[in-house]
This record gives C-alpha cells, sequence and structure tokens, in this order.
C-alpha cells in the first residue's frame, strides 16, 4: 500500500518539477541552469526538516512522511536532470557557468541539507522538552 | 499516443518514484551498508539513462525523462545522506560518496549522450 503512496506523491513531485521549471524558464532567460538548482535546492532543506522534524513527532503515520519524502521531495529533486545539464554546458563551451553550476549544486545543496537538519533538530528538541515539563 | 505534459510527466513521476524506492528497499535488504549504495547506483543508472534520453523526441523526452528520470533519481536523498555521514563523522565514506556522484554522474550523463548518437 504504502507503495501506491510513495506512487501518487510521485506524480505530484514530477508535475510540480516540470510546472515550477517552465514558469522559472519564462522569467529567467539565461544558460545558467536556475530552475533545477533552486528546484534542488529548496527540496534539500524540505527532506532534512522533514526527516528531523515531522518524522520523529510521531503525529502524523509514517507511510504518510515515506509519501511526503521518498515520493514527494525524492521526485521533485533530481540528479539526473543535474547531470545532463552539466555535460550539455561544458559542450557548448560554456566552462565557466557548468562549474559555477556544479559548486553551488554541491555546496548549496549541502548547506539548505544541513540548514534543514539543525533548524528541524532545534524545534523538535525545543518541542519535546515542552512537553516534558509540562 | 498521449499528448498530454500533465499526463506523460504524471506517469513518469509514478513509476519512477517507485522504482526508486522498491529498488533502494531491496539494496538495503540485500546488501546493508553505512556507505548510501542504493541512491549511488539510482542516481548514476539515471543520468546515463537521461543522457541517452534527451535524444529522444518530445513525448519520451516528458514520460521516460521528465517524469521516469526525474522522478527516480533523487537529489535531495543524495545530500541529507551526505549530512547524515557528517552528522556520524564518516568522513571517508562522506567524501567517496560526493566524488563518486559527481565525476561519475557528469560522465554516464556525457556517455548515454554519445551513445543517443551513435543509435
Amino acid at each position: 500500500m504504502v507503495y501506491i503512496f510513495v506512487g501518487i506523491a510521485g506524480i505530484l513531485g514530477a508535475l510540480s518539477r516540470y510546472y515550477l521549471g517552465l514558469s522559472i524558464g519564462t522569467l529567467w532567460h539565461h544558460d545558467f541552469p536556475l530552475a533545477t538548482l533552486l528546484i534542488n535546492l529548496i527540496g534539500c532543506f524540505v527532506l532534512s526538516w522533514l526527516t528531523m522534524y515531522i518524522s520523529r513527532l510521531n503525529i502524523v503515520p509514517p507511510y504518510f512522511v515515506t509519501a511526503l519524502g521518498t515520493g514527494f521531495v525524492g521526485s521533485f529533486t533530481t540528479f539526473s536532470t543535474f547531470s545532463v545539464e552539466t555535460v550539455k554546458l561544458i559542450h557548448s563551451s560554456h566552462w565557466a557557468i557548468a562549474l559555477l553550476y556544479v559548486l553551488s549544486s554541491l555546496w548549496g545543496g549541502l548547506f539548505m541539507s544541513w540548514l534543514g537538519f539543525k533548524i528541524g533538530d532545534y524545534f523538535f528538541k525545543k518541542r519535546t522538552q515542552k512537553q516534558f515539563i509540562s | 499516443m498521449i499528448e498530454h505534459p500533465f499526463l506523460l510527466v504524471g506517469i513518469g513521476g509514478f513509476f519512477g518514484a517507485i522504482a526508486r524506492f522498491s529498488f533502494s528497499n531491496w539494496m538495503k535488504k540485500s546488501y546493508p551498508s553505512s556507505f548510501p549504495i542504493a541512491t549511488l547506483l539510482i542516481n548514476l543508472i539515471g543520468a546515463f539513462l537521461l543522457g541517452y534520453i534527451v535524444g529522444l523526441d518530445k513525448t519520451w523526452q516528458l514520460l521516460l525523462g521528465t517524469g521516469f528520470m526525474g522522478a527516480f533519481t533523487t537529489f535531495s536523498t543524495f545530500k541529507l545522506e551526505t549530512i547524515q555521514l557528517y552528522a556520524d563523522k564518516k568522513w571517508k565514506i562522506l567524501t567517496i560518496y560526493l566524488g563518486i556522484s559527481y565525476t561519475f554522474g557528469i560522465l554516464l550523463a556525457f556517455l548515454g549522450m554519445k551513445l543517443g548518437d551513435i543509435l
């Protein structure tokens, strides 16, 4: 059953990526693949936060967290598009943009995951402490 | 052939997410390891196949590329696993994981595109 939930969340994740990508594409007319970068960075933050906060709180059923994290956010973000876009940039001799794209994905992604991790952990601890006192 | 992007990307996303979830569960059960081998393999296979798919026509690109491979591969899980390795101070695994993901991801996408040119 959880597979169906992951699949349905996967539909929503893939569609959100596609339509958000199209919307960003109408506003951004540069060789730098801003749409994928933003999608991936947002997803990194949300997945870490979900994992460190929502899933540890036990307020929603575990299959729901799996659907949201693995299904939705997992499908929303993409590694394959990132790789292909990098190759296309290198192929068209946009070396500096390719390098900037890889570095901003690498460090930006790590930073956003770390931030989601820390913020999730902070609010989880704060909430459980409060419950402990009361 | 269905021509609506909404359906193509949605159908691809459904199967891509389930394929990643199934493969990842199966790998974790069959080959338990502190190295995130499941996500690594998923991302590398997906990068190679997407490289090939971008050479196909628009319908296949939306169904198999944006939909399936986009959902099958994942950037967020890759980064979360890296941060968890960082939190556990598993520096060696972390470095290898990052290094292999980026170098081989880009290399395999290139090879996939080359294969598309040949075929």
